[in-house]
């Protein structure tokens, strides 16, 4: 403790029992004013040795020692200082000024000063105590409610629910540490179908660490919603947190897009532990290389590719499992992990078999030492049957299920295009001109247009993934009764989920949380009275159909 | 890739907007073309910026991304963005998609420079 001694009077001011107006004044008839001498005396200064060999009251004035102390004594004129010791230790100084009589002070003054300061030390020294414990107690409850705010942000910010991917299984575990790290994770919805998946480690503790994370994230997802490689959303987030960052932090970060209809994991590393792929050769540690993030802008990033088969799965982790330490202070380790992934069928189930190992290896006793978070992604190790081998996506979202209207419907015509970006001008003008005897109302036939174009749009990027060689094939049919056409479009994007066509969310988007793509389907949905998709294995096949009567306008109920 | 699928063309509207005409069909792919008339248009400080789509006969969902975009531009800068010009098709898209709850639609120049003071 730093020995920061106060005058007598300034200790005893809290302590009401002692308090000095019921101390009878040494000589004086009449109470003499008591009041406080700022003086802080360094445990160095020779006062403070001069009292341990002469405790006692000592005249100012006689002392001829080079202290400050005395100095500032003499300087606030006091006269008789008495020294408070409480078990050999200096803690505070009764002074004397100058008596109002003029006179000098007793043998017997000093008797009574002395009885005083015998009595008086103990209780300034229990009011020391006490104050400074409760310092200390406001402290402590003041980096609790610190911990409090860091482990409450860090937990508002990690997503509240798991992909929801056919084919896919996704579980992931995250235990904040006493003193809350940085740990965190999210998941970012492309608009193309695929998904990101991050995880990362700010280094420091608590709220620091903390508000680094939230502006991590906020950054990463602006980054991911625009940017399609992750390479690149890596590098641009590491610009922009540059200049923000506190110095002496960063972020590590993997940030990984999986496509869930081929299994490619398309990722770029930014100085995060190496993710575990486990598949049926063995276990493979997913490497890229790439600084972290925050310590030196113009940074860039190695982006890798695997691909998941069937029942392939794939382990992100933060530091806080591999650095745990067991009782003989032996870390848990890479090599460790590894081997354990590999012996585990994968799955959700690998969490709890992780943290199981995980105790069994720290003991009971252990205080966790970092924040632990784990993300587990395993392909099914058979595709999920769809039902009948169909999906359909309901006007409204509505349940109802139904597949194509219009397969027994004369066909009027059909064509194939290759899957090049910009076809689908070539598919909406065909189309239009096949209908063209049908004498659609011409707001009718510009909505047929977009819906046509917006369909073939997203079966060349996403169906058949821009791969030119692939068709895709259009049919035009037509039906009297109700008047209607329908134009079925199809790629080979078969044996995939369907994205749910939503409502895209435009605030979000103006306020850069969102991306602001992702408008197709629901534009379809829009320009046409009844939109069906089917799947097999091999083709998807989106179906729209759009009645002839019933006015420009008019979307009859189906 | 056709090249060009759209021209632009800024000017400045005394005491009025700074008018962005677009001319052939907006994707995706105009991105460039779209943004930096954008920022020409911002070089005139207005406080609004139109833009005038009479010569636009396609827009599809990638282009509402990029007029998206230049909306959060816009509101970034404290500007407003008016358009006009828009066919009636593309006018019912930007209400379905609620762009017109963010930009006022006006059905040409003229009306759109009588109401932007």
């Amino acid at each position: 403790m730093t020995a920061l001694f106060r005058s007598f009077w300034r200790s005893l001011t809290g302590q009401e029992r002692a308090a000095p107006a019921e101390t009878p004044p040494p000589v004086t008839p009449r109470p003499a004013s008591a009041t406080t001498l700022a003086l802080e005396i360094a445990p160095n200064d020779p006062l403070v040795l001069y009292f341990q060999s002469a405790p006692g009251a000592v005249d100012v004035e006689t002392l001829r020692i080079d202290s400050p102390a005395v100095q500032a004594l003499k300087a606030a004129r006091v006269k008789l200082a008495m020294p408070l010791v409480s078990q050999g230790n200096l803690i505070g100084l009764l002074c004397m000024g100058p008596r109002l009589s003029e006179q000098d002070y007793t043998t017997e003054d000093r008797g009574l000063l002395s009885n005083l300061a015998s009595q008086a030390a103990p209780a300034v020294r229990v009011a020391q105590l006490v104050r400074q414990q409760r310092i200390e107690a406001q402290a402590r409850e003041r980096i609790e409610q610190e911990l409090r705010v860091a482990r409450l942000i860090q937990q508002t910010l990690l997503p509240q629910t798991l992909p929801d991917l056919p084919g896919w299984q996704i579980a992931t575990h995250y235990q904040p540490a006493q003193a809350v790290g940085g740990d965190f994770y999210d998941f970012i919805y492309l608009a193309d179908g695929r998904v990101g998946f991050i995880i990362g480690d700010v280094t420091d503790k608590g709220v620091p660490a903390a508000l680094v994370m939230a502006t991590t994230r906020a950054i990463l997802r602006g980054a991911a919603g625009r940017l399609l490689s992750p390479g690149e959303v890596l590098e641009r987030t590491n610009e922009l947190l540059c200049p923000d960052i506190p110095p002496k932090m960063f972020v590590t970060c993997l940030y990984a897009i999986l496509d869930p209809a081929s299994g490619r994991l398309h990722y770029a590393n930014a100085g995060h532990d190496l993710p575990y792929w486990r598949h049926a050769a063995g276990v493979t540690e997913m490497r890229a290389t790439g600084m972290p993030l925050g310590l030196m802008p113009g940074m860039s990033y190695e982006e890798r590719e695997v691909r998941l088969e069937l029942g392939d799965s794939v382990l992100l982790y933060s530091d806080g499992l591999v650095e745990a330490h067991s009782p003989t202070r032996e870390m848990f380790g890479f090599p460790r992990l590894g081997a354990l992934v590999g012996q585990h069928s994968g799955g959700e189930a690998l969490i709890p078999h992780l943290l199981d190992q995980l105790t069994a290896f720290t003991g009971p006793e252990w205080e966790q030492e970092d924040d632990t978070t784990l993300v587990v992604l395993q392909r099914a190790s058979r595709p999920t049957p769809s039902p009948d081998a169909e999906l359909r996506v309901g006007r409204g979202g509505g349940g109802e299920d139904r597949s194509l209207q219009a397969d027994a419907w004369p066909m009027l015509a059909q064509f194939s295009l290759s899957s090049e970006p910009g076809n689908e001008r070539q598919a909406m003008a065909r189309v239009a001109e096949m209908v063209k005897d049908l004498n659609l109302p011409p707001a009718r036939l510009d909505k047929l247009k977009t819906a046509v174009a917006e369909a073939t749009m997203n079966a060349i990027e996403h169906g058949n993934r821009n791969r030119a060689e692939l068709p895709v094939d259009i049919r035009v049919l037509t039906s009297e009764a109700p008047a209607a056409v329908a134009v079925q479009i199809s790629d080979h994007g078969g044996g995939k989920p369907m994205p749910e066509p939503g409502t895209p969310d435009l605030d979000a988007k103006l306020a850069g949380l969102q991306s602001p793509r992702g408008w197709g389907l629901f534009l379809i949905e829009k320009m046409v009275d009844e939109m069906n998709t089917a799947s097999d294995d091999v083709h998807h096949t989106i179906e729209l159909i759009l009645y002839l009567s019933g006015g420009p306008d008019a979307h009859p109920t189906a | 890739m056709p090249t060009q699928l759209l021209e632009t063309k800024v000017r400045r509207v005394t005491d009025g907007p700074a008018v962005i005409d677009l001319r052939g069909e907006i994707d995706g792919s105009v991105d460039e073309a779209l943004n930096a008339a954008y920022t020409e248009a911002e070089g005139y400080q207005p406080s609004a910026i139109l833009l005038n789509f009479s010569g636009v006969e396609y827009i599809d969902s990638t282009g509402i991304a990029l007029i998206v975009g230049l909306l959060a531009r816009a509101r970034k800068g404290g500007r407003r963005l008016l358009t006009c010009g828009l066919s009636p098709h593309y006018t019912e898209i930007f209400q379905i998609t609620r762009l017109s709850d963010f930009m006022t639609i006006f059905a040409d120049e003229a009306s759109a420079l009588a109401n932007s003071k």
